[in-house]
């Protein structure tokens, strides 16, 4: 009997120890892989950043900085905007309806002001920048290219509003930041308030 | 004066072996020296292919000697690195050398492990009862790809940045979690300073001492069991009165002289593309990898070093970015399984049936062209070819339990041959 009891005793020191030792395990490892995480000074560095667009040209582009990423700033001119309408026949998702953008932006022209479109330059597939190539039919792209964005590590193509063609490797539309106008020369982007 | 110095001689051989004695009652060195060396029985014909297993384990301690040397001048941060790496070329007496040392034995390390894993598909050598081997080996693999892709991030090239920015963000193309994971794997919402810090911490202590610790675990599984030889037989099952296995030699010193002559033939064909052609016309180290990282521009071509192209490939060849990633993933794991997808009990190559070569030979060729194919740019024609041919690579493994059921085989003979 003694030895019956003593037996039992021994599995249940043995389970509950070894239930502790997991808890403290998983416990200690916490800090560890949370140490992983984007540092406070990373977040602090990832935060928005404003920018004067009075001197884009219509039909140019900028390129900003903002997380390590590249941001297009696209002045699109009206042949540019009237092409967005009729060029593109074969999108992926060309209501928007899967791609990661604000709610202002869901819209054909995936921007806040028509004319202005502020993109992130990170090809959906693995994040390349996708290269600016917005004159129509040049020799390597064919005949029916009506300019836009082409990744060149893997060929994917987007249109002038960062809109998928279907047949490539990336999944969604370019990502368009969170961004809003601080005046009429100015977009901050990273915030939709305004406030850092 | 002759007897006095064969005394000297005779006394310090007793004190010699008083030291071994006083040694071997503490640690079990001869013990040690005898099973894994003098008495450790290997098939007496063993062909060149037997002799990559020790060249991977002599790159890996060149690798690591010259990994020693180069972080002593290295600087593991975004503003330093890469002129850190040009200060080694340049103003380290001999820098240049040792860090062509490391690039190219980044490269022979593959070639090597690529020919040893050949050698284990030809005869066999993942078959019962050497499974836990093999899967011991296919985790050095996992940690080599794991060494060499942290690795390349160091010089923080832009062709570095590039590849580390686009094989993280496959980590990003899991549903729900995938963003998350990967800021969680860079630290930071780009590859940035953070993240060339804790790789570097990856790829000079973490993955190295796994490394280490799996090739010991390797070799003593190996020894358990006993090396496998081109006819694919047990040496075991035939052994003479001392029990010491009849087509066998001793590990030391008979394979230890032909090792060294391989070993040699090695370096000098190593020491010729170092001294020679270090960058291998780009291949070795890619040319965009001599601008410094550029996060707003893209080099014009992404293509990984040569080792992960025929992976790459079928990432590439799969339109679907999720299923891309999937299917490359399963493409690297799929060796794995192979001492339970082959079903043939015939080890040897020597002995299988033509069903099998074929099938074998149809897998080398499709690892080489997409291999190949990955170093291209993305054209539709090269897309074709990388789909065909990712079809192959697959249905080497996946048909395998089907073509190598019923194959006729030959007769195996008993003892081994030449």
């Amino acid at each position: 009997m003694s030895n019956d009891s003593g037996l039992s005793r021994r599995h249940f020191l043995i389970g509950a120890t070894t239930v502790t030792a997991a808890a403290g395990a998983v416990a200690t490892a916490v800090p560890f892989v949370v140490s992983f995480n984007p540092s406070a000074r990373a977040r602090a560095l990832g935060a928005a950043v404003t920018v004067d667009i009075s001197n884009i040209e219509s039909g140019a582009y900028i390129r900003v900085l903002w997380r390590g990423r590249a941001i297009y700033i696209v002045h699109r001119s009206p042949e540019m905007l009237e092409r967005l309408e009729t060029g593109n026949n074969d999108l992926r998702d060309p209501d928007s309806a899967e791609s990661e953008q604000p709610q202002f932006a869901q819209n054909e022209f995936r921007s806040l002001r028509p004319e202005l479109l502020v993109v992130e330059g990170v090809c959906t597939h693995l994040g390349c920048v996708p290269l600016s190539r917005f004159e129509v039919a040049p020799a390597d792209l064919g005949p029916d290219w009506v300019g836009g964005f082409f990744c060149p590590c893997h060929g994917s193509m987007f249109d002038l509003s960062g809109r998928v063609f279907a047949g490539v490797p990336a999944p969604t539309n370019l990502t368009v930041p969170p961004y809003t106008f601080i005046d009429n020369d100015t977009v901050m982007i990273g915030s939709e308030s305004g406030n850092v | 004066m002759a007897t006095r110095q064969s005394d000297v001689v005779q006394r310090m051989g007793r004190n010699f072996d008083s030291l071994v004695g006083w040694i071997d009652a503490r640690f079990p060195m001869t013990k040690l020296i005898r099973e894994h060396a003098t008495e450790y029985y290997a098939s007496k014909n063993f062909n060149v292919w037997y002799g990559f297993g020790v060249l991977a384990t002599v790159v890996l301690v060149m690798q690591i000697v010259t990994g020693i040397f180069l972080t002593m001048n290295y600087k593991p941060a975004a503003e330093e690195a890469f002129a850190s790496v040009e200060y080694i070329m340049r103003d380290v007496e001999w820098g240049w050398l040792l860090r062509y040392l490391h690039s190219t034995g980044a490269s022979a390390f593959f070639i090597v492990v690529y020919l040893h894993m050949f050698r284990g598909l030809m005869y066999g050598s993942y078959k019962k009862p050497r499974e836990l081997v093999w899967l011991i080996g296919m985790a050095i693999y996992l940690c080599l790809m794991a060494e060499a892709f942290f690795g390349y991030l160091l010089p923080w090239g832009n062709m570095s940045y590039w590849g580390a920015q686009v094989i993280v963000s496959l980590f990003g193309a899991i549903p729900w979690i995938g963003e998350g994971l990967a800021e969680w794997i860079r630290g930071d919402f780009y590859i940035s300073d953070i993240t060339l810090n804790r790789f570097f911490a990856f790829h000079v202590i973490a993955v190295p001492l796994m490394l280490v610790l799996l090739v010991v675990v390797h070799i003593m599984a190996l020894h358990e069991v006993g090396s496998n030889n081109p006819d694919g037989i047990e040496i075991k099952e035939h052994k003479d009165e001392n029990g010491k296995p009849i087509d066998g030699v001793a590990f030391h010193p008979y394979h230890t002289s032909k090792d060294l002559v391989i070993i040699l033939v090695f370096f000098i064909i190593f020491a010729a593309v170092v001294f020679f052609a270090p960058e291998m016309g780009g291949y070795f180290l890619e040319h965009a990898n001599f601008e410094p990282a550029d996060p707003l521009v893209t080099p014009e071509h992404i293509a990984p070093v040569w080792y992960f192209t025929p992976f790459y490939s079928i990432l590439k060849a799969v339109p679907n970015e999720l299923l891309g990633v999937i299917l490359m993933g399963t493409s690297v794991m799929l060796p794995i399984f192979l001492p339970w997808l082959d079903r043939c009990r015939v080890k040897s190559i020597r002995y299988r049936s033509n069903v099998y070569k074929f099938a074998l030979f149809c897998f080398a060729v499709s690892f080489i062209v997409l291999g190949y194919v990955g170093l291209q740019p993305p054209t539709p024609q090269y897309a074709l070819i990388a789909r065909i041919f990712s079809a192959v690579y697959f249905a080497f493994f996946l048909l395998m339990p089907f073509y190598t059921k019923d194959e006729k085989t030959k007769p195996v003979p008993t003892r081994v041959t030449k």
